[in-house]
């Protein structure tokens, strides 16, 4: 909520700076914003109901369930598979993520999943195309994957 | 000309319209969770409201008053550490999911940044928020937290430098283009 206070006042402050310097200016950043937007309208609606989807098909229990403290090799894959392809905000995903730690899910698994949630994203990569073309989005994506295997190793070695 | 720019329109909207038919259908067959997509699909546009509307007003500020030969000097081929700690400052300072950075890091190619640069306001930004460490710690616990926060410091360089590399400079030459194009 802060944050979006934040996020507003800045961008408002910005605005208002633009519009004393230059009225034409600030015009055109307001089309130039609009126009950057309405290309990914498109893919936003999209992964919008694609989150709807995949989280009223998701509960937090089945989660639990499969990445357990002795889930091992196999609970740490899954839950970086889950991560990769959930977009929890961190704000639901930490709370979550302290929950299923209580609940019995595992360090290693844990920080896989923590991990992957925020390097890889299987469901926003249609937007990321746009962006970056396939290749590097595959590569950008494909890497944050593996090191979050690793981060989850560190993390069954040191907590 | 009208019909192959309306043809156009329509393959854009291909995904969210297959999309649509599947939450309508869950809708149909199973009405509860029909709902539950609805009403998850309704949070989560509320909260991207929360900060997609400034980052866009940002980037369309930047975009008219930021001169390239600036963005080059400071964040372009031969920007050295200024480059690399302004990527690594400017991804974490932001707010919101990674698909706010895309746009950022389009604006940000279009305008002369080097791509390892971009990346790191990527890779920063998908794992460095200031914000959400914060919270982090509080939910996580200062070890969990100081050990992924770490490793993505080298881990978000790593994957920038690689990528960088790994890709040929045709590959980098369409990213550039791409970025032209929805900028």
């Amino acid at each position: 909520m802060t944050m979006t206070f934040i996020f507003y006042g800045v961008a408002a402050i910005g605005l208002v700076l633009s519009l004393v310097k230059s009225k034409e200016k600030t015009k055109l950043a307001l089309k130039k914003a609009w126009k950057a937007f309405e290309n990914i309208l498109p893919q936003f609606l999209a992964i919008v109901l694609l989150i709807g989807v995949i989280l009223s098909l998701l509960s937090a229990q089945q989660i639990s369930q499969l990445i357990g403290k002795d889930s091992g090799w196999l609970g740490v894959l899954i839950a970086a598979v889950i991560g990769s392809i959930t977009l929890i905000p961190g704000l639901l995903a930490f709370p979550l993520a302290a929950a299923l730690l209580e609940n019995g899910a595992g360090y290693m698994q844990i920080g896989a999943f923590i991990s992957t949630l925020m390097m890889v994203g299987i469901v926003t990569m249609p937007m990321e195309f746009l962006y970056f073309g396939k290749k590097a989005t595959i590569m950008r994506n494909g890497m944050g994957f593996v090191f979050s295997i690793l981060v989850a190793i560190v993390m069954g070695a040191l907590l | 000309m009208m019909k192959k720019k309306t043809m156009k329109q329509v393959k854009r909207y291909r995904f969210f319209v297959v999309m649509l038919g599947i939450a309508l259908g869950m809708l149909l067959f199973n009405h509860d969770l029909g709902v539950k997509v609805f009403t998850l699909s309704t949070d989560s546009v509320l909260g991207m409201l929360g900060v997609l509307p400034p980052i866009f007003i940002l980037i369309g500020l930047l975009d008219v008053w930021v001169k390239k030969e600036t963005m080059v000097k400071y964040m372009g081929k031969d920007s050295g550490i200024i480059g690399i700690l302004l990527g690594f400052f400017l991804g974490s300072v932001a707010a919101g999911p990674l698909y706010g950075a895309f746009p950022v890091a389009g604006v940000f190619l279009n305008k002369g940044s080097r791509l390892a640069n971009v990346l790191i306001i990527v890779g920063a930004w998908s794992t460095m928020k200031i914000p959400q460490i914060l919270f982090e710690w509080a939910s996580m616990g200062l070890k969990f937290t100081l050990i992924r926060f770490v490793m993505d410091i080298f881990g978000v360089l790593i994957i920038a430098y690689s990528m960088e590399k790994l890709l040929t400079p045709k590959d980098q030459q369409e990213i550039y283009a791409l970025a032209k194009k929805m900028n």
